[in-house]
């Protein structure tokens, strides 16, 4: 049966808004996804039938916020195949888990350790590692990248060390799109017996995970890219890994026993989550990932690759045989997930963005905290369409011709 | 008042990239980067007594960037310190507060449409920062 793309898009409230008789085209999913009345409607009705804080107080209320919570983490453990819930931590999205890793994980290496990083990263798995670099000494490598975006293989193989400790690299790439062979990371880590963390924030949108599948150790994303809300995330870990790592903030829900001499601490995950946690977020990301674990993989995928083949034969066209459009990433489909950059000769993605945004296209320009790899590609920066099964033809067609006028008025 | 920010003014300061390039010798020189999107602009100042003589621009940056650029350099050679501050805090309260702008630089009223668009402010301001940090640069 066709992939009936109406029938999904009827399920979130904000495609069919309008700015000034406008409507919608949202392709900015790569930045933050939209949220289907399934995840409305599970925030609404925890916030008004069972809200109240979580894993300590004995009345009605706490105890359905506890189940709703704990239940949310379940949820998130079966999305990713994880060993067992208590391998799921929250955090406060992408960025925090990584931070955790660096600040407990991290603090357990020392001088002349490595890291391996990336040239495709996010500038959140960067910068915590070269404030750990400042703390702990470690040293950083860099795993280059290929002139279409990818990961450079042989830069692995030449990158990996008997010092590598870990291997963080990210899923999918939030500029290029380009799928990480995991399995080569995986491969190389397990060599040296270096651990390896993936950034999942633009992969987690695209259906179910099998961690340990993947054979990785740590895994992170964002709730409010996987039709969630905002406010919530994930690290995942293996059990023995997370044991062995202190805590990284201290306060209240991550202790056994406090007194002033001494405190001890509670079991993972809520050894990590210090605090009155994002409970409403994690209600809301629990039922964003049962949401997304019903769709048809299969069919999405296929329709989200005739979009993205569309998108890049829609930039050839506005080119012209000018030359002045360059995709930044993968030309063709191949491991690749539906986010398409590009710059153009003469034209600043602002201000492309911005006239884009006129005719109800929003898309993202800028260096998509990924400066490094604008220096590889020599650019300042690039707009962005990033994809979800909620985007139909219609959206691409509506960029393109936007595209299409802006470029006419800038260039 | 349009809301259009590309109006043909707009347009052309841009693409005429007045004052575009880099002095052979400048007395003072500084560069201010956009961490929003990577833009960066260098402002290269040549004094002339108390004031300022000639200005050159290198800007990697949107069109209202470019366009700010090529304009705050064509009103400042000649003018002084005190007349660059006041226009930036001017075009800064036009974006800011949707203050009128009055004095000579009338010209940068063109920027007025940018002001509903926060994160744009700083593409018309960053030229600003660069000459201003040029300017307050021991000589």
């Amino acid at each position: 049966m066709a992939f009936d793309v109406a029938r999904l898009r009827a399920e979130f409230p904000i495609l069919a808004t309008a700015a000034a008789g406008v409507p919608l085209h949202y392709l900015d999913n790569g930045a933050t996804s939209q949220m289907p009345r399934a995840v409305l409607d599970a925030i609404d009705r925890h916030e008004t039938t069972s809200r109240a804080n979580v894993l300590r107080g004995v009345h009605r209320l706490a105890e359905a916020a506890t189940a709703a919570y704990e239940g949310a983490r379940r949820e998130v453990a079966r999305y990713v195949n994880a060993a067992a819930p208590a391998e799921i931590v929250f955090t406060s999205g992408t960025t925090a888990a990584i931070n955790l890793v660096a600040r407990t994980f991290g603090e357990q290496l020392g001088a002349g350790d490595e890291v391996l990083l990336s040239r495709l990263e996010h500038h959140s798995n960067i910068v915590p590692w070269q404030l750990l670099r400042d703390r702990r000494g470690i040293a950083i490598k860099v795993i280059e990248a290929t002139p279409e975006g990818r990961l450079d293989l042989d830069s692995l193989d030449r990158s990996v060390t008997p010092r590598t400790r870990l291997v963080a690299v990210t899923h999918v790439s939030n500029v290029t799109g380009a799928i990480t062979d995991v399995g080569a990371i995986v491969a190389a880590a397990a060599k040296v017996g270096a651990k390896v963390l993936l950034d999942g924030a633009q992969r987690a949108p695209h259906g179910p995970l099998d961690v340990q599948a993947l054979g990785v150790d740590f895994y992170a994303f964002s709730g409010h890219k996987v039709y969630g809300p905002n406010g919530i995330g994930v690290l995942w870990g293996r059990r023995a890994l997370l044991d062995a790592m202190p805590p990284f903030m201290g306060g209240g829900e991550m202790i056994r026993t406090v007194t002033f001499e001494k405190t001890t601490y509670a079991d993972v995950p809520h050894r990590f989550e210090a605090g009155t946690p994002p409970i409403a977020q994690a209600v809301g990301l629990g039922a964003a990932l049962a949401w997304a674990a019903r769709l048809d993989g299969a069919a999405v995928e296929s329709h989200l690759m005739d979009l993205t083949g569309r998108l890049l034969d829609g930039l050839q066209t506005v080119d012209r045989g000018r030359g002045l459009v360059r995709v930044i990433g993968p030309s063709g489909l191949q491991a690749r997930m539906p986010v398409v950059s590009f710059a153009v000769e003469g034209a600043h993605p602002h201000d492309i963005s911005q006239l884009l945004d006129r005719e109800g296209c929003a898309v993202r320009g800028g260096h998509h905290c990924a400066q490094p790899l604008m220096d590889f590609f020599g650019v300042a920066g690039t707009t962005r369409a990033s994809l979800a099964p909620y985007n139909d033809r219609g959206d691409i067609d509506a960029f393109v011709g936007a595209l299409d006028r802006a470029l006419e008025k800038l260039l | 008042m349009s809301d259009d920010l590309y109006p043909s003014e707009i347009l052309a300061l841009a693409r005429d990239a007045s004052h575009a390039g880099r002095l052979a010798a400048p007395a003072a020189s500084a560069t201010a980067d956009n961490p929003l999107c990577g833009d960066r602009v260098t402002m290269d100042v040549a004094f002339a007594g108390s004031g300022i003589g000639e200005i050159r621009h290198h800007t990697r940056g949107c069109v209202l960037c470019k366009a700010a650029a090529g304009l705050l350099a064509a009103k400042a050679e000649g003018g002084s310190r005190t007349q660059v501050a006041v226009a930036e805090a001017q075009v800064r309260a036009m974006l800011e507060q949707g203050a009128r702008l009055h004095g000579a630089w009338q010209e940068l009223a063109a920027f007025a449409p940018v002001a509903p668009h926060k994160s744009r402010h700083s593409c018309v301001l960053l030229p600003f920062r660069a000459l201003a940090d040029a300017l307050a640069k021991p000589r």
